[in-house]
């Protein structure tokens, strides 16, 4: 069962207290009508399914309910960086170079 | 009581204490501090089991954990359990043992003819026999292949016990409590670190509780351990948990401990319970988990009598018991050799140490010289006799071309060996790390660490007392500084003796006899042979993996601790390729066998899963109706009077409706408060319809998909206030529409000032329906005009009932005039039988949910996730009208564009009639253009809701049928068993099409 940190609660919990809310900065289009037929299908369905580093949401559903963003390493399953909703996302090939040493 | 191996002394066994058990029936004396197994052993019984496949008679191998033959049920409380190891099956008095897999006894069991017909049963033999005709499969081949598995009979009654959990945080988790374990412990409390230490056995010490020629600080090693234990008990910061499995390492030093609480006990305190799981956070943990020692592989080498060298050793030192009175030692090591010189000490007669080494240390030759012990360098083992119990082991030289010639015979009633040892890196492997070949050790051992765990002492490959102490002192101090940053010195104490030896060997022994007709064991508890392992390689299979699955080495309870090995080291020789290349299999959790009931813990019965009752649950079971489960809640079904059946009640329940009213409980409908200046937009955005306009005292059906366009729920929303709406969804979609728009607000719209509150438990609600439904509300409602001209059909208010404040909306799941009043979840029950006792004075009726069904489905209103399924938009639904189409945007309308969604040929929701107006369709029924279609053909789609309608009196249903909107009017059919039933295609609304009754 996977520690998380939440970071508007500032504390770690366990995994059992929070879902997971699939990839992260898969934005909805701003303008949906003028969004061609592939984009729209683009942001429906297709998501990267990384082996490795990826960028997730989390919501602290028994807790707080927020959603925020966590970089995880999804073979190791270690956490390398968590904020909150809004931030950029990170360098993620930043981190994959760092896990690769 | 006689005992005929027990020793006369020494041991940790408390002698003066004796305890009667039995064994097959057969009572048999022990004593306290002892295992089943040793138990058993000081009676002289080696037989205890029968193996898996060939039913050949077994004895006990090992005195750990990792026994693969001694498995034996126990009762307890008029069950037994099965498959417990008799080597951790602590003796108390009166316990009573049965052995397995054997009929009609364990003497003489009929299933033995498999060990003569065992040509017949090679590696894969499940996968070549059981292969056709396909009709066999599960008529003939499944209960035959059913009948013959497993080991064990399993328990008979509902598990009569009661498992605890508990979570638990901690700086450093020591997993084991042997030199290195005990070592670590002390040196990680002496820092103030909080620590836990288990160990699955009931006493900690593990190695050191059998040695007796080495010392600690001077003194015999369990007064060590004595000493140590005492120092870490009277610690604040140390938590100790002996019988305590650590069977599961997971993520983020998650680690899952077994405790047995009390089966060790003769009569435990009943509000005990039987296991504790303890689930661990660390922030470090230390596997010193030991090692285990290999057995050999020679021909017959499973015989009872035949142990480990180590577990020969244990018994004596531990439990004084004398494996036999004759033994023989075989081994490829050193370690062996101080069992033999051991039992000899203890008045045993050893009548060899037969030794595959050419030249074993002349230190130890010499020992056993002046023992009078008898040695043969260069020799292995090459058969046995003696069919219960071992007679004499067959001896062979090794020869410098590779053969063996054949070296006589020895007698003997008990064969020790030793293969060497096996790190134990089972949590290490749990915990993702992979494990590296040690050359120098012999074996695989830890690798980097993938979390912040370290193994030590002989689990990190490290053999001897001095080095497993110094390594365990190591390993605490740093667990502690790495978990907390404080370190502190400790004095570390001096040994001698328990030199960590050499030697050791993998595989198959080579030997001078029919390679064909013979069996040496490779996995005891799957009775898989050296010949299987070689047989699976020559057919083809290449990789390890495949090697265990196809002969399932490795995959008894001990998951390949035994036997993995020796397994590989064979399959390297068949395929001609370093054992390093040929892989390891993983360990995975659970490390022992886990009970289902200590991951059940309290979630049994009542517990399983939350139960969610209405307000009027109480007065409906008074009443006598019946509940259907919807989710977690428990909704009334349908209430019978005067012995109706479920049909007849339906029946009167629609009818009162319709004739003259009828109270229903709605209190499980979710309900969500949308509040704030943004209000408005925000269900703008999510619900298909439009809400900007819909004037405060007015609500609105609305209609919610996901961005793909598909119906995912629905309910009626209520505007209470510019800035205040009172939604409602289904009673199945309260969670996952709540989330769905908390997702939304927090990740799509952060700007819109909007807050959302789930009310579904704050409010209970009755839904009063049928033509009498406004006098039978109005005496108990306050405030407000109910007339038809002041409160239309959708319409809410707040108002008062009995003098408590609620909102009343005058809406209709039932095409009649239809009020449902929401007042404060505590009012519940005082609101429903005040309307209860009201109705009755009108000839109206509680009804149930059935009714309900039967009610909407007449008006041809959907139910989410019956009539839709996921994959139908509104326009297959006929509800385009709920769709705001000057609105720019909103959840699904981009996705509504998609070709697809548009295409032709869609399944769409209409009305089926069936020719036979009394003929009722089965839901789930498939729909079909031609009267007897061809088998394959594809159906044109289904029905999905089914009644008998008291108002048509006649059947009715809904289906999604393909182009169903253009088929109105044509005939179809539903082919069933008992014949094809021709229905016609009808609009969806059954009743009032107008909508008449509503607008009184």
């Amino acid at each position: 069962m996977l520690l998380i940190y939440c970071p508007y609660c500032e504390i770690e919990r366990a995994e059992t207290e929070f879902h997971c809310g699939g990839e992260a900065h898969i934005a909805r289009p701003s303008d949906p009508e003028k969004t061609t037929e592939d984009d729209w299908v683009e942001f429906l369905y297709m998501r990267s399914n990384t082996k490795g580093i990826a960028a997730e949401r989390w919501r602290h559903i028994h807790g707080c309910g927020r959603f925020f963003n966590a970089v995880r390493n999804t073979v190791s399953d270690e956490f390398l960086n968590i904020y909150k909703t809004g931030e950029a996302k990170p360098d993620l090939e930043a981190f994959a170079r760092e896990a690769g040493k | 009581m006689s005992q005929p191996f027990r020793t006369e002394k020494g041991g940790r066994i408390d002698r003066a204490e004796e305890l009667t058990f039995t064994f097959d029936g057969e009572e048999l004396h022990g004593h306290a501090g002892d295992t089943l197994a040793s138990a058993l052993l000081a009676n002289g019984v080696h037989l205890v089991g029968r193996s898996f496949k060939y039913h050949r008679p077994r004895g006990i191998l090992t005195a750990g954990s990792e026994e693969p033959n001694a498995l034996v049920g126990v009762y307890r409380k008029s069950d037994q359990t099965p498959n417990l190891r008799a080597t951790q099956v602590e003796l108390y008095d009166g316990l009573q043992a049965i052995s397995q897999n054997r009929f009609p006894s364990l003497g003489f069991d009929v299933g033995a003819v498999n060990d003569l017909l065992s040509p017949l049963f090679p590696a894969g033999f499940y996968y070549k026999t059981f292969m056709w005709p396909k009709s066999f499969w599960d008529r003939v081949y499944e209960p035959i292949i059913r009948a013959a598995a497993g080991l064990g009979k399993p328990p008979k009654n509902p598990d009569h016990d009661t498992y605890g959990n508990l979570y638990a945080h901690c700086d450093v988790l020591i997993a084991g409590s042997g030199p290195s374990g005990l070592a670590a412990a002390l040196a990680a409390a002496e820092t103030g670190a909080k620590v836990i230490l288990c160990d699955e056995q009931a006493e900690f010490g593990g190695s050191l509780l059998s040695e007796t020629s080495a010392t600690i600080d001077g003194k015999d090693p369990a007064v060590w351990v004595a000493y140590a234990v005492a120092r870490l008990g009277a610690m604040d910061n140390v938590t100790l948990l002996p019988r305590t499995t650590a069977f599961g390492y997971f993520a983020h030093n998650f680690v899952a401990l077994a405790e047995r609480v009390t089966e060790h006990l003769a009569d435990p305190d009943p509000r005990l319970p039987r296991e504790r799981l303890w689930q661990v956070r660390a922030k470090e943990v230390v596997i010193a988990a030991g090692a285990i020692e290999r057995p050999m592989v020679f021909p017959e080498n499973d015989r009872p009598g035949i142990l480990l060298a180590d577990a020969g050793r244990t018994y004596l030192n531990r439990y004084g018991v004398k494996v036999g009175h004759k033994v023989l030692v075989a081994t490829a090591c050193d370690t062996a050799w101080q069992a033999a010189f051991d039992l000899a000490d203890h008045g045993a007669e050893v009548v060899g140490i037969i030794d595959l080494r050419e030249s074993p240390p002349e230190s130890l030759v010499a020992i056993a010289a002046a023992r009078g012990i008898r040695v043969e360098a260069g020799c292995v083992v090459t058969g046995t006799l003696g069919r219960k119990r071992v007679k004499a082991a067959l001896l062979g030289r090794l020869m410098t071309s590779g053969q063996v010639a054949s070296g006589g015979q020895i007698e003997c009633d008990a064969l020790l060996m030793s293969g060497g040892w096996t790190p134990t890196v089972s949590l290490f492997s749990q915990s993702r790390g992979k494990v590296v070949w040690d050359a120098e050790a012999g074996a695989f051992v830890p690798g980097k660490s993938v979390q912040k765990e370290r193994s030590t002492g002989a689990a990190n490959g490290l053999y001897g007392l001095e080095a497993s102490l110094a390594d365990g002192y190591a390993a605490g101090e740093g667990a502690a500084r790495a978990a907390t940053g404080k370190s502190a010195a400790i004095a570390h104490s001096r040994t001698s003796g328990g030199e960590a030896g050499s030697g050791g060997t993998l595989g198959a022994l080579p030997h001078d006899r029919n390679a064909s007709r013979v069996k040496a064991f490779v996995d005891y508890q799957n009775d898989v042979t050296a010949k299987d392992v070689k047989l699976a390689v020559r057919e083809g299979m290449q990789s390890i993996e495949h090697i265990k699955r196809y002969t399932t080495t490795g995959m008894a309870t001990d998951q390949g601790r035994l036997s993995n090995m020796n397994a590989l080291q064979i399959a390297s020789g068949a395929l001609e390729k370093p054992l390093t290349d040929v892989g390891l299999t993983t360990f995975r959790q659970p490390f022992t066998p886990t009970t289902f009931g200590l991951f059940a813990g309290i979630s049994r019965g009542d517990f399983f899963d939350p139960v969610r009752k209405t307000p009027s649950h109480d007065w409906a079971v008074a009443k006598g109706g019946l509940f259907e489960d919807v989710g977690q809640w428990k909704r009334a079904w349908y209430f019978p009077e005067n012995g109706e059946d479920m049909h007849a009640a339906v029946e009167r329940e629609c009818r009162t409706v319709r004739k003259s009213v009828g109270l229903f409980d709605a209190s499980t409908l979710g309900k969500i408060e949308v509040v704030g200046p943004d209000a408005a937009e925000f269900l703008e955005r999510m619900y298909t319809n439009p809400w900007k306009k819909l004037a405060p005292g007015r609500c609105r059906y609305g209609l919610l998909l996901n961005d793909a366009g598909y119906i995912t729920d629905d309910g009626v929303i209520g505007r209470l206030a510019d800035d205040r709406f009172h939604v409602t969804t289904t009673t199945g979609g309260a969670a996952s529409v709540f989330a769905t728009m908390e997702d939304y607000l927090q990740t799509e719209w952060p700007d819109l000032d909007v807050w959302i509150t789930s009310t579904t438990d704050q409010y209970a609600v009755a839904a009063v329906q049928g033509p009498k439904a406004r006098e039978v509300i109005a005496p108990f409602i306050e405030g407000i005009d109910l007339s038809a001209e002041a409160l239309p059909h959708m319409s809410v208010r707040e108002a008062t009932f009995c003098g408590v404040p609620c909102r009343l909306f005058r809406i209709s799941f039932t095409g009649e005039l239809g009020f449902e009043i929401n007042v404060s979840r505590r009012h519940g029950k005082m609101m429903w039988e005040t309307l209860a006792g009201e109705i009755e004075k009108h000839g109206g009726a509680a009804y149930g949910t059935e009714a309900m069904h039967v009610l909407r489905a007449e008006k041809g209103y959907i139910i989410i996730g019956q009539d839709t399924d996921g994959t139908v938009t509104p326009q297959d639904a006929g509800m385009t009208w709920a769709i705001g189409k000057k609105k720019p945007d909103f959840v699904g309308k981009r996705g509504l564009e998609r070709p697809d969604l548009k295409a032709e040929n869609r399944k769409q929701l209409v009305g089926l009639l069936t020719r036979d107006p009394k003929i009722k369709l089965e839901e789930g029924a498939q729909v079909t253009i031609l009267e007897n279609p061809a088998t394959g053909t594809p159906a044109e789609g289904h029905v999905t809701s089914s009644y008998f309608s008291p108002a048509l009196d006649r059947t009715i249903a809904l289906a999604i049928v393909k182009n169903g909107h253009a088929l109105e009017g044509k005939t179809l059919y539903v082919p069933m068993p008992e014949g094809s039933i021709p229905v016609e295609v009808a609009g969806t609304v059954f009743y009032d099409k107008e909508g008449a009754r509503l607008n009184v």
